[in-house]
């Protein structure tokens, strides 16, 4: 069966929800939420905090191949409900997207297959919409970083 | 169709992106654009001619200068806007499924 990842943006509407099932049992995906080293492996990020609790803070950071920060990304858990429900705030460090508020809901469906929902609240319907834009950008750097790699070699 | 199709051949090219993407924030002059690239200014001027053409861009004039935006409208209009948002998305949550399915099997 194909599971698709469904993105829900509503014209004029300072939010968006990001739904998926998984063939996963739901403690299972929920661990690839909390576990630090399973984040880093599926976001491509890495973890510098997760604390998995109400008030804990979290703390994502990503470089490129020569070790220069590209991306750093964090906020607070506001609640944690063990294999139920995170509600966590989201900012991004020098990006003007504002901070999010994420609510990720999950859900089980079987016991081998669950459901994650993200519903995102914005600042403002602008800030919704600039981020959707966002990977644009992010397939011109990988064309960049493609070029420098391949310029390196010609050196 | 033919200018749906035209819209995405001008979406398909990283420096019409970027462009789109600096100039979703603000307004824009055509110098100003141009400024933010190492390509030629008249190549940044015929990639500013394409998206005017399909209309992703709106021209606006400002006393003496033109300023380039955004058509919201029509970027709206373009309803696989949003695809490389949840094909990012997809990607990953592909990767976290098999991650765990490994990991389940480990155990």
């Amino acid at each position: 069966m194909e599971r698709k990842t469904k993105i829900d943006a509503e014209d004029g509407k300072q939010e968006l929800v990001i739904t998926r099932e998984f063939d996963l049992p739901l403690e299972l995906l929920f661990k690839a939420y909390i576990e630090p080293e399973i984040v880093e492996q599926w976001m491509g990020t890495k973890v510098l905090k997760l604390e998995n609790r109400r008030h804990g803070g979290w703390q994502f950071e990503t470089s490129d191949t020569q070790g220069n920060v590209v991306f750093r990304a964090e906020g607070v858990i506001h609640a944690f409900y063990p294999n139920r429900k995170i509600t966590r705030t989201f900012e991004m460090e020098n990006a003007s997207f504002g901070v999010q508020l994420e609510l990720l809901e999950f859900e089980k469906l079987t016991d081998d297959t669950s459901k994650l929902s993200i519903h995102t609240i914005f600042e403002s319907v602008a800030l919704r919409d600039g981020l959707l834009k966002l990977p644009f950008a992010k397939g011109l750097n990988m064309a960049h970083n493609r070029l420098q790699e391949i310029v390196s070699k010609l050196g | 169709m033919r200018l749906r199709r035209d819209v995405f051949q001008a979406i398909a090219d990283p420096t019409r992106r970027a462009i789109l993407l600096l100039v979703a924030s603000q307004a824009m002059t055509a110098g100003a654009i141009a400024s933010n690239f190492d390509t030629a200014r008249p190549t940044v001027s015929k990639h500013l001619q394409i998206l005017t053409e399909c209309e992703l861009l709106e021209q606006e004039q400002n006393g003496r200068e033109i300023y380039y935006q955004i058509n919201a409208k029509k970027m709206k209009e373009v309803a696989d806007f949003i695809e490389p948002f949840r094909e990012m998305w997809d990607d990953r949550f592909n990767k976290l499924e098999s991650i765990m399915k490994n990991y389940k099997s480990e155990k």
